[in-house]
């Protein structure tokens, strides 16, 4: 009687799934917003509220933008990597300095070194609600058009450097370092 | 030492389990009494080395001693030690030992509550045990060793998780992990029949009360966890359809299930091939649950920390179990013999529906929780599945539910004539219908289809759960047979079942929630309710700093509550907690939860009024009281079981 075998049967597919989804990551999700424009912003400068930073600032060059805050621990884990980046001086990094308080976020930079050509101070999170950032730190690598190329979510390490952006930094630019196309910074 | 001791216990445990497993089924098996009878002092001494590994790790989290790796994860030194208890089980390891623990507590239990049982059915239902007892203890051991030394020991902790430090989160795993749990026994008397293979349904009679009492703990479990959720993440809601929460779930629909087949298959002697595989099921289920929260394959706001490692040994485990007994399920079930048909207007057919609903909505629930991992396997993108499908998937099912608890309560076994069932209840079901149409117009002043179906469904369930009790307490002494305490239970679960509807219903359908800026001073009205945000002021918790709004409630000019919502930092985890100010009410809840700083004295506030949602818990609370009182019915406690079994393999009917 094969109906008895159903059960086990349903059992086996479904055990099958978890094989597999065991080595799948569910929490990898890719940007949606790859391979598209890069949403437009414009904010007050953390250092400078008088100036702005805005999409303008970043178009014609291949460039990092990186979320950060002070309340955030893997940006102080990561810190340290951004600023020896910024020292190779291969693509320019700019902050987007999400939900902080603008006093602590200067001290922060003062004391652990300012890796940023220039940071925005997004206060309330309305530029990073429309870059779909769920946590910090984030970073985005935008290409000259401000096209996103890729989005990495935690704490930017050597290992990802060199396997997720350094190659496709050598696409765009044809080698490292990819400098400015204008010299503007 | 101690957690040394603790560890070597553990493996003394293990040793024990090993025993247990395996020579009482080779006795039962070879028909060797003394085999046999070694099942019980082995599942005795497996509890009591569980019990000392246990406290060897609470003696480790109590005096601070954080040369254990798990104690300095998830304790410090300035944690409360009502939390430093409950930390033993706040992350994976402990709550693996406390899995463990009260696996062994039930089965200790079982060595008790099996004395009349026949000896070769007791020794390979504590064989089963003891097979599941063997898989986690292994696992424990092996992957997850909660006495890990750390070397050199830290100096200060690393604290619990902030959002498990809260009185419902105490005990909340203990009672839900009760009930999860507990199904290993009628799993464990289910396989027992397959191996037995007598075509008796005897073991029917026996599972009932233990299924019944892990229902009334996964209950009271899920319950909690709902409460918690509503006060301690925040925002307000009772239930989110996270696959945690799924995990919870659906071994409680099983269960549902269970138990109504199980009745029966007790009664009746029919369902039998398919209250085994329920059987089967609803404990695969738990380990399911257990499997998706420990292993990461799924997103969770709650999952625990996951590592492949212990998510395939848990696989492992589950494709030993769960595929074992349904193998042995194929190969014996064909040979189970149906005693008796019935009518179409019966209780038996009643109760065959409600299995294939309780069923289908299981199924839509793994479906949904299943499905993100279904696509991204077969390659096919990344979603995820939100409220909006669980609750239509799982409303369509459940409306006919209702109708039909209604019914199914007042129909007989065998057959029932549709025109006296008619007859008894046409008074409530008109009632129930007019008043859930009327009562949320003169309430409200204003109610969509689904509330007034909701309304009607929970008032119809509370009505028919209410009719027979009330009309044996009317009638008092003149009444021919009172009402049996297994029947009394039916009357209260169903009734919590109603409760729980109404309140589902009225909360979703009224729940006014708004949120605004506000300024200390500011007064602004929400629902009738006026809010006047008064002060806000920092103040030191124990472990934690927090910023505590004062807001005062006015109802019509009169002072209703103070309401002080706190927003926590907390020291060691830094990581800000939502701690929402209730005001507790029969009729409504009123939230007030505090949300992040808006500069220049303003904050984010959400303030909401919940009417009736307190009968959602109450109503989990009533249906476990009824499992309670069905459960006490001295029908179980017969000493005549064991003799019954050998001259009647099919209990005569007694109600």
């Amino acid at each position: 009687m094969w109906r008895y075998l159903i059960p086990i049967g349903v059992f086996a597919v479904l055990a099958a799934f978890f094989v597999r989804g065991l080595s799948l990551n569910p929490r990898y999700v890719p940007s949606p917003l790859l391979g598209k424009p890069a949403p437009e912003f414009e904010l007050p400068r953390l250092k400078d509220p008088g100036q702005r930073l805005g999409s303008q600032d970043l178009n014609g060059q291949v460039a990092l933008l990186n979320v950060w805050a002070t309340w955030c621990v893997g940006c102080r884990q990561e810190h340290g990597f951004l600023v020896e980046l910024a020292e190779a001086n291969d693509v320019p990094i700019y902050g987007l300095n999400w939900k902080d308080d603008r006093a602590r976020a200067l001290g922060w930079l003062s004391s652990l070194g300012d890796p940023y050509v220039a940071s925005a101070f997004d206060e309330l999170g309305e530029v990073a609600i429309d870059w779909g950032v769920y946590g910090a730190p984030e970073t985005f690598l935008l290409a000259r058009d401000g096209t996103v190329l890729y989005k990495h979510i935690a704490p930017l390490t050597r290992e990802v450097w060199a396997a997720e952006f350094v190659p496709r930094i050598i696409e765009q630019c044809g080698g490292l370092p990819c400098p400015p196309a204008d010299g503007e910074g | 030492m101690i957690p040394e001791l603790g560890q070597f216990a553990l493996i003394l445990a293990l040793g024990l389990t090993l025993i247990q497993a395996s020579v009482p089924l080779l006795g039962a098996a070879t028909q060797r009494e003394d085999w046999m009878a070694l099942a019980r002092p082995a599942a005795t001494g497996q509890f009591v080395f569980v019990a000392v590994a246990f406290l060897a790790l609470c003696h480790a989290f109590l005096n601070d001693d954080f040369s254990v790796r798990y104690v300095a994860m998830n304790s410090n030194t300035a944690l409360p030690t009502a939390y430093k208890i409950a930390a033993v089980w706040g992350a994976h390891e402990g709550s693996l030992l406390l899995w463990i623990l009260i696996l062994s507590t039930w089965t200790l239990a079982v060595t008790v509550g099996s004395r009349s049982l026949p000896e070769a059915f007791a020794a390979r239902v504590l064989g089963v045990l003891g097979i599941v007892s063997v898989g986690m203890l292994v696992f424990t051991l092996l992957t997850s060793n909660p006495f890990e030394r750390l070397f050199p020991a830290a100096a200060e902790g690393n604290d619990l998780n902030p959002l498990l430090q809260d009185p419902g989160l105490v005990m909340h795993p203990p009672i839900l992990y009760s009930g999860y749990v507990g199904l290993a026994v009628p799993f464990a008397f289910a396989v027992a029949a397959l191996l037995t293979g007598s075509l008796s349904s005897a073991w029917a009679r026996w599972a009932r009360p233990w299924t019944v009492a892990a229902w009334m703990f996964l209950t009271v479990g899920i319950a909690l966890g709902s409460w918690w959720a509503y006060y301690e993440l925040g925002w307000g809601g009772w239930w989110f359809w996270d696959p945690v929460e799924n995990a919870s779930f659906m071994p409680w629909l099983a269960g549902t299930a269970l138990i109504h087949s199980l009745a029966v298959t007790e009664r009746r002697g029919i369902f039998k091939s398919w209250t085994l595989l329920l059987a089967i099921a609803a404990f695969s289920l738990s380990l399911l649950g257990t499997f998706l929260v420990r292993s990461g394959i799924l997103v969770s706001v709650h999952a625990f920390a996951s590592d492949p490692a212990r998510g395939l040994f848990i696989l492992l485990l589950l494709s030993v179990i769960t595929g074992g007994s349904l193998i042995l399920y194929a190969v014996r079930a064909r040979h189970l013999t149906v005693e008796g048909g019935f009518r179409l207007i019966s209780r038996e057919s009643f109760l065959l529906m409600n299995n294939i609903l309780l069923v289908v909505a299981t199924a839509a629930v793994l479906f949904g929780t299943l499905y993100p991992l279904f696509l991204d396997a077969l390659g096919l993108g990344k979603i995820s599945v939100g409220p909006p499908y669980f609750n239509t998937v799982f409303l369509i099912p459940m409306l006919p539910l209702a109708v039909l608890i209604g019914v199914g309560m007042h129909s007989a076994w065998l057959r029932t004539s549709g025109e006296s069932l008619a007859r008894r209840l046409a008074l409530p079901a008109g009632v129930a219908l007019a008043l859930g149409i009327t009562i949320p117009w003169l309430v409200f002043g204003r109610a969509s289809a689904l509330t007034m179906i909701g309304v009607s469904a929970g008032l119809w369930v509370v009505g028919a759960a209410l009719l027979e009790p009330v009309k044996r307490v009317l009638r008092r002494g003149a009444a021919p047979m009172p009402l049996t305490r297994g029947q009394w239970g039916m009357s209260f679960a169903h009734l919590g079942v109603g409760v729980f509807i109404l309140g589902a219903t009225v909360t979703s359908s009224y729940n006014v929630e708004t949120d605004s800026s506000a300024s200390p001073g500011d007064r602004w009205e929400v629902d009738g309710y006026e809010l006047v945000f008064r002060d806000i002021r920092r103040i030191q918790g124990p472990n934690f700093e927090a910023t505590e709004g004062e807001f005062e409630v006015r109802r019509d000019g009169r002072l209703v509550t103070i309401l002080t919502p706190q927003k926590r930092v907390y020291r060691v985890q830094t990581s800000p907690m939502t701690e929402a100010a209730i005001d507790v009410g029969w009729g409504r809840d009123l939230f007030v939860a505090l949300g992040d700083p808006l500069g220049d004295g303003a904050w984010s506030l959400r303030v909401q009024v919940k009417p009736l949602i307190r009968f959602i818990w109450l109503g989990a609370l009533i249906m476990a009281f009824g499992g309670l009182l069905a459960i006490s019915d001295p029908r179980y406690r017969t000493k005549r079981a064991r003799q019954e079994a050998a001259l009647d393999p099919q209990p005569a009917e007694s109600v």
